[in-house]
């Protein structure tokens, strides 16, 4: 793959053409350099020449009738440094400027530690702007981040979406939510990030393992959610945002205020609502799916330009029903449910939540400072304490369906101290440190084995990192990084699950009592893991191209090494295993882009190996009274990834606009010769924009999602006797679980119209999603046996900016 | 107790050697490193104990049919699985049954993984509406059940039954516990699991010659 892409930039390196009329164009935006937004005002001079712009509202500057030459460019605007390039314009060209603040102005911008800014500027990142997040106000985290090319979703019902960065996900996916490395039992894969979409204002996708500040273990990729910066002046600014859905009879409200001082104080709160009663597929209503959801979050700091600090605690709080008709008993019921092609409870819609569901409330605190050094650089020192407390009831006998079958608290204690040296303008370093204790307690009460055991969990972590810009336009970074993880549990196995799994080998020393059917073991394991990094960027006229080298390695998690037990949702029993270690992984990826003038596009291509990857794979079939269960265990094995994610656009005039993306991906169990279990299949949206300015700025949105069958899965079927109901006989039955769904096509529509208030900005916004009502079913929806897909949906949503 | 060594905040300073640095944010720095440490060694003490063993209650360990004759014989089929969900196979055995014979039937559900073992048969009565024992025979055999209790709502339970034979055959018996069937569905309530829904907390198959 990497050649593919070394080729075509060598071949426009070389095709640099010599036009000799003064008649060349140069446009670009004037950016500000701390947070993208766009400066309006900037005059954009060609020095020696009377060529001039000044950006207009959007930012946007045009210079027209300039001959070929090399130029000296100046930036500048009242409230900033000027900035001064050299650039060699022989062609039409279109670039991009940032301009940094003046000091006295820096403090309006300039809003706390640089705790988990992206300086590195190779990194392979896509964002989702705050206008995006809005459209998302009620759905998640998944749903918003599933628009990027190369993120997808793997989902559980159409409530649960967990983000899938390059076919990676889970344990393999860090998210970091305001500064904070969200610890919320992300090994599960029907465990949601516990995170309020509402509360972000800007989210990043770091595709890959390349920001070493965050974690070593990011094997997939980094979702950085930060929320709303406050400005350093007299303020009171806020954000309501009301929408209601058709489907599921609902909506979502929620609420962002922040009250700032001149003096660099400011105060902070957020809150959402959201209720959904049960959803709708096209043919049947999705009994026991509603949703209901309370967040907040409060929070307060002091900002200077020499120090400052940020005292922030949140809480989120939700209640997810999972569909009724996906609560089974054995293999058979699972053919059962396969075969009928429609769930097997279909009630009256309800916003009722009923069991199955889960119940889940992540808390967060955090206190953060940093000081600047005149010539030094800047520490930073976070604390961070989350508690997760996740409950999950099931189909219970006997008046337990109200206590919970599953219980786990989880608290997680994180400190992260930073120092970072930037006196030289092209040079940037920094070190850090980490420690983390936690600590995971399974309630007894639930009168249920537990699925994870207690444990405790202690981790120590250093990094260093480097920024060095070569040039104007050559710039690298490099990274290292160290974790030390030792965990100690308390487990609970079965004697006769002990001797299956050989235990009595190899770990006979850790057994601690002798209960009779069931052994207390006390298994305490280390773990060393290194991760590096390397990355490159290189612009040369409107063409941007990053490459990066690195390697990741990642400790089992508590479900990889001690589950044992039956899944109801997918009738499987899931064993992990103790002699379970670390999985490391070798990932190369690059990416080009470049904008023409009417033209932008951005083609990223990886190659990712991962040694003694962790996965769950059939490993045959047990009996137990409830009838056969296939068996799915821990094991290791050598993978390999590769795949390419594309976004094109192009903008026909001011009004109209077309933009594509594309993803494939290809993963490959390369020890067993056979395809990775859910990979996403190809995925291709199209989208159309246009705005009516006089008509009150109406702009129209009709997209379309393609998404394709995945040819290329593990064949995990398996035969077993299956009562035939009609004639009272055995029949050895294929139980088919691997095939994955037909491709299907959506088509959605989205209308916005801003109307200017005395007091506010009002912004309305009507969405269609499914316009056809399409029926069908997603192989990334681990519920695909069980029911479609949710069917059309009319959205109204109310915008209050203030 | 544990002692967390790595986190002594003396030897954590002068790895770090920031002494370079101001002395207040040395002190802020200090007091948040001991600080956690002091969280830290908290939260450790909590819950140090030993965990507490659970005995699952609902599993299901041993299902037992019990069939009476008017001669007051009795024969049994049973299936006990005595890790529950684990991974030992369940123990199946079934008593030949006598031709052209009525009898009297009752099923009993038990969890053998609390001592005394519990009754489950009891909690199944009590919520009637929510459960239905299936006996399914195979083609070639020659037996028949007919339910002979009700739950609160006139739809069969399956916990007593008669079972009645035919001609010498042999074949299979499947026993089958769901819980939350459909009842009203089509054939359910004259014993066909087919449209029945739910989930099944017990099959058993038991392969019997009628002699």
């Amino acid at each position: 793959m990497i050649k593919i892409f070394i080729l075509p930039t060598f071949l426009f390196f070389s095709l640099v053409t010599h036009a000799q009329n003064c008649n060349l164009s140069l446009k670009g935006y004037v950016i500000d350099l701390h947070d993208n937004s766009v400066l309006e005002n900037a005059s954009v001079k060609l020095e020696n020449t009377s060529l001039y712009a000044i950006s207009n509202n959007k930012g946007f500057f045009i210079i027209e009738g300039i001959c070929p030459g090399e130029y000296e460019v100046t930036i500048s605007h009242i409230n900033c440094k000027s900035l001064t390039k050299q650039i060699n314009i022989e062609t039409n060209t279109e670039k991009n400027f940032s301009l940094e603040h003046h000091l006295q102005s820096l403090n309006e911008v300039l809003i706390k530690g640089e705790l988990y800014n992206i300086e590195d500027k190779s990194t392979i990142s896509a964002q989702i702007s705050h206008e995006t997040i809005d459209q998302f106000s009620n759905a998640t985290l998944g749903d918003a981040l599933s628009t990027l090319p190369g993120v997808s979703s793997l989902n559980t019902g159409n409530t649960i979406v967990k983000p899938v960065i390059q076919g990676l996900h889970s344990s393999r996916v860090l998210i970091i939510n305001n500064n904070v490395r969200m610890e919320d039992q992300q090994w599960g894969v029907d465990h949601a990030p516990n995170i309020d979409i509402n509360s972000a204002a800007n989210i990043t996708v770091i595709k890959g393992s390349s920001a070493l500040e965050y974690g070593g273990d990011a094997i997939g990729g980094v979702i950085i959610a930060e929320p709303q910066k406050a400005p350093v002046k007299d303020t009171l600014m806020g954000k309501t945002i009301l929408t209601g859905a058709s489907n599921g009879r609902g909506g979502n409200l929620s609420t962002n205020l922040i009250k700032a001082y001149e003096s660099g104080l400011y105060f902070k709160a957020q809150g959402s609502i959201k209720r959904l009663g049960d959803l709708e597929a096209p043919d049947y209503i999705l009994s026991n799916t509603g949703v209901e959801e309370q967040n907040m979050a409060i929070g307060l700091g002091l900002n200077k330009i020499k120090y400052g600090f940020d005292v922030f605690y949140s809480r989120f709080d939700t209640e997810i029903g999972i569909l009724r008709a996906s609560h089974i008993g054995n293999v058979s019921d699972l053919v059962r449910a396969i075969n009928s092609q429609e769930p097997s409870f279909i009630n009256d819609f309800t916003y009722d939540i009923n069991s199955p569901k889960q119940d889940v409330v992540h808390q967060l605190l955090k206190v953060n400072t940093f000081k600047k050094f005149s010539n030094f650089g800047q520490l930073d020192v976070q604390y961070a304490y989350q508690n997760n407390r996740r409950k999950e009831f099931d189909i219970r006998r006997g008046d337990r369906s109200g206590i919970p079958a599953l219980d786990l608290e989880l608290q997680t204690h994180n400190l992260i101290t930073k120092l970072k040296y930037d006196k030289f303008e092209n040079f940037s370093t920094k070190v850090g440190i980490e420690l983390t204790y936690q600590d995971n307690f399974a309630n007894p009460d639930t009168g249920v084995r537990r699925l994870i055991p207690d444990y405790e969990m202690y981790k120590v972590a250093g990094f260093w990192t480097a920024n060095y810009d070569h040039s104007d336009n050559l710039f690298f970074n490099a990274g290292i990084r160290y974790d030390f993880t030792h965990i100690d549990a308390q487990k609970f196995y079965f004697q006769s699950r002990w001797d299956e799994r050989n235990y009595q080998d190899d770990f006979a020393d850790i057994i601690v009592e002798d209960f009779g059917t069931q052994l207390l073991t006390n298994p305490v394991f280390d773990y060393h893991n290194f991760s590096a990094n390397l990355g490159v960027q290189y612009n040369f006229k409107a063409w941007e191209w990053n490459t990066n080298i690195g390697t990741a390695s990642r400790a089992p998690n508590p479900s990889e090494l001690f589950s044992d037990g039956l899944h109801h949702s997918i009738a499987n029993i899931e064993i992990g295993d103790l002699r379970i270690d670390s999985e490391q992984s070798y990932k190369v990826s690059t990416q080009v882009k470049r904008q023409f003038n009417r033209w932008q596009f951005d083609i990223s291509a990886y190659y990712n190996f991962i040694d003694d990857y962790i996965l769950l794979e059939p490993g045959g079939i047990e009996q137990t009274i409830r009838g056969a269960f296939p068996v799915f265990e821990y094991r290791q094995t050598n993978a390999r990834l590769f795949g390419v994610d594309v976004n094109v656009g192009y903008q026909f005039s001011d009004e109209a606009s077309f933009n594509s993306t594309f993803a494939y991906i290809n993963g490959e169990d390369t020890s067993r010769n056979r395809p990775l279990i859910s990979m996403p299949p190809v995925n291709w949206q199209n989208s159309l924009n246009y705005k009516i300015q006089q008509w009150h700025n109406l702009s129209l949105l009709l997209s379309s999602q393609m998404v394709f069958e995945q040819m290329r899965f593990p064949d995990d079927n398996f035969t077993t006797p299956i009562l035939n109901p009609d004639t009272g006989d055995f029949e050895e039955t294929l139980v088919d679980i691997s095939q994955p769904p037909e491709a299907y096509h959506l088509m959605n529509f989205r209308a916005e119209m801003p109307f200017e208030l005395s007091f506010t900005e009002l912004q309305v916004a009507l969405s269609v999603n499914n316009i056809f009502d399409t029926s069908y079913r997603s192989y990334l929806n681990r519920q695909r046996f069980y029911a479609d897909e949710i069917g059309r949906n009319f959205v109204l949503q109310l915008k209050l900016n203030y | 107790m544990k002692t967390i060594q790595f986190l002594n905040p003396q030897n954590f300073m002068s790895n770090l050697n920031l002494k370079q640095l101001p002395m207040k944010t040395m002190k802020t720095f200090q007091l948040l490193a001991i600080l956690t440490v002091f969280a830290f060694a908290f939260t450790s003490c909590s819950d140090d104990d030993a965990p507490q063993v659970i005995n699952e209650e609902e599993v299901i360990t041993t299902m037992t049919v019990t069939l009476v004759d008017n001669n007051g014989t009795v024969k049994t089929m049973s299936k006990v699985d005595a890790d529950g969900d684990g991974p030992l196979d369940p123990i199946i055995s079934a008593d030949d049954l006598d031709a052209n014979t009525t009898y009297t039937g009752s099923v009993e559900f038990l969890n053998q993984l609390e001592d005394p073992a519990e009754d489950i048969t009891a909690e199944v009565a009590e919520e009637d509406e929510e459960h239905q024992v299936f006996y399914v025979p195979s083609s070639n055999f020659n037996v028949s059940v007919q339910y002979n209790d009700q739950d609160a709502n006139g739809n069969p339970l399956g916990l007593d039954f008669t079972l009645t034979t035919g001609d010498a055959s042999s074949g299979t018996l499947t026993v089958i516990l769901r819980h939350e069937p459909i009842k009203d569905a089509a054939g359910v309530s004259e014993g066909d699991p087919t449209n029945a829904g739910g989930e099944t907390d017990v099959e058993a198959a038991f392969e019997v010659d009628i002699l």
